[in-house]
């Protein structure tokens, strides 16, 4: 399947993979103004797909028209086609039954207002597991896996809010987790992490890759270099390039603006 | 050594410059003066208040009152001119009763407007609907009491088959929806006070609309919703004109909610202009302030601290 190096003998493994999600001429507006325009990519299985690009590339926006958080933010319209296990995403009538199958690790780290047993336990009780057996299972594993158990085992009891940034980011990779979902989608996840944290949380996602699909927006080009199959340059709401993660950082870029991105010569 | 001096020398002339009054300081000084007395005469007057309450109620309560008596018995009859009676058992259990039954229509009413305007409407309904609870809260008291005389009396009478309309019912309906609308902005405060993030953090777990306000919106925000409704309580132990108006004024601890009662202001209202300044019954009516002060005080004061929160652990 998916290799652990990533890099270019992941993405001949990744080719041949089935496509996770499809997006077809996508275009996202707000009240209007669009905030990127025709954008067709495909997120293959088990891969890591990295998005880079400047500020107001659309990323975030990218994101939430993949699970359908369009529906609650005013004023937000998505076009075009997009694809989940080759199901079109705008014509669900149970959005949410979607939205338990993709894992959101937003920028800033949420520490929903309760304990850290019950940010992990939510999604599964939110998917009727109400027994405390399994559920002690759950948060142990999945708190286990996004490297927080150590440092919280004791304390399952003490407010999520409470803990540190760096900690609260890794609590909500284990709350995310805890939905078993099959894409992983990372909006800038180490924005409000130490340096530290940030390699631990990379750690955990190379570990998770095996698993599900990530799909990992970043601020930093050197982390989708560590971590992505392929990556997407986002710029100005298009999406410039997409193409293998490791071509691209060696320099096979189809535009120039991927290169200089890439070489920090702008953004 | 000399060049060193020569500096320190510098900076001590020039402290003058520091040290210097100009307009914008006055200014300055002036507002911040200004601002101060009107900070302070709040507590000033909240203590005038009291000293004043205190200095009419307390010498009676101290010389005269049997303050046992005055809690027990339910009888108030401050005009019998063999044996005047003052006990306000019955005054507490009318204010209470209509209290209770209040809360028991605007806890629903307020909390469920606050959970759609807070959580469902968007855009222009949300502000509608806004301006329209506020504006009901500014709807006069006796207004109220008008509606409780004039609509809710023949409505209660011909519905239940009673002989009275002025009754707990009435009046705790009364003052139900008088409290709502206070009550609903107290607590839409509650819920926008809740971040959004967490919001979106539940919606991308997948969590319907309901769930994410019964499991994450309203835990949050429960302090704030507690304190709306202690305040709605607060609110209904010191309203008068409208509970004047529709319990009947009778002084009698209610059995059933046709019952008609009468409230610990009502009676203030309504007696204090006929009695004599420093008779017994003046000195009994101020203690009556004097208790529903001390009340309102404790319920406001707890409402204050559940709203800011006192957190566990």
């Amino acid at each position: 399947m998916v290799s652990e190096q990533g890099g270019a003998a992941a993405t001949q493994a990744s080719s041949a993979a089935p496509i996770k999600v499809a997006v077809r001429d996508v275009t996202i507006s707000y009240g209007g103004v669009a905030a990127l325009s025709g954008v067709s990519l495909e997120v293959r299985e088990h891969e890591v797909f990295g998005i880079i690009g400047p500020a107001n590339a659309g990323k975030t926006s990218f994101l939430k028209a993949l699970n359908r958080m369009d529906s609650f933010t005013d004023g937000m319209g998505v076009e075009g086609d997009i694809h989940f296990d080759g199901v079109p995403v705008d014509r669900l009538r149970n959005v949410y039954a979607l939205r338990k199958r993709i894992g959101v690790v937003f920028p800033l780290p949420v520490g929903l207002p309760m304990t850290i047993y019950e940010n992990v336990a939510l999604a599964p009780r939110l998917s009727g597991i109400n027994r405390k057996a399994e559920l002690d299972l759950i948060v142990e594993r999945c708190l286990m896996r996004a490297a927080l158990w150590d440092e919280v085992k004791d304390r399952l009891n003490s407010l999520g809010s409470l803990l540190s940034g760096g900690q609260q980011q890794r609590l909500t990779i284990a709350r995310a987790l805890s939905q078993q979902p099959e894409v992983l989608m990372l909006d800038e996840f180490s924005i409000a992490v130490d340096p530290v944290t940030t390699m631990r949380i990379e750690e955990v996602l190379k570990e998770l890759r095996s698993e599900m699909t990530i799909i990992l927006v970043t601020n930093l080009v050197q982390q989708a270099e560590r971590l992505a199959n392929r990556t997407a340059f986002f710029l100005g709401g298009e999406c410039i390039e997409v193409g293998d993660t490791a071509e691209l950082f060696a320099g096979q870029v189809e535009d120039q603006r991927t290169r200089d991105y890439i070489e920090g010569k702008f953004g | 050594m000399a060049a060193v001096e020569e500096k320190i020398e510098g900076v001590v002339s020039n402290r003058g410059a520091f040290d210097r009054r100009n307009t914008d300081w006055y200014i300055d000084k002036l507002v911040e003066g200004l601002v101060f007395l009107g900070g302070i005469s709040a507590i000033l007057f909240i203590i005038g208040i009291f000293v004043f309450i205190g200095k009419e109620g307390l010498g009676f309560v101290f010389e005269t009152l049997d303050l046992e008596e005055f809690f027990t018995s339910p009888y108030w009859e401050p005009s019998d001119e063999d044996a005047p009676e003052y006990g306000i058992l019955a005054l507490i259990a009318g204010t209470a009763s209509v209290t209770g039954l209040a809360m028991i229509v605007a806890i629903p009413f307020s909390l469920g407007a606050a959970v759609y305007i807070g959580e469902f409407a968007t855009g222009k309904t949300r502000e509608a609907l806004k301006v329209l609870v506020e504006l009901l809260a500014a709807i006069p008291s006796v207004v109220w009491g008008f509606i409780g005389l004039t609509i809710m009396n023949p409505l209660i009478i011909e519905l239940f088959d009673v002989p009275v309309g002025l009754t707990v019912l009435n009046a705790g309906i009364i003052l139900g929806l008088m409290a709502a609308p206070i009550m609903t902005s107290i607590a839409e405060d509650a819920l926008k006070a809740v971040p959004d993030r967490y919001r979106e953090a539940a919606e991308a777990m997948g969590a319907t609309r309901w769930q994410v306000i019964y499991k994450v919106v309203l835990p949050a925000a429960k302090n704030g919703l507690l304190g709306a409704v202690l305040l709605g309580v607060g609110r209904g132990f010191g309203e008068t004109m409208a509970v004047l108006m529709a319990t009947g004024h009778a002084v009698n601890i209610p059995t059933s909610v046709f019952d008609s009662v009468r409230a610990l202001t009502a009676t203030i209202a309504a007696e204090l202009g006929e009695t004599a300044v420093g008779s017994d019954h003046y000195g009994a009516l101020f203690t009556i302030g004097i208790f529903l002060f001390i009340i309102t005080f404790i319920i406001n004061l707890l409402a204050d601290l559940v709203v800011r929160g006192v957190r566990k652990g």
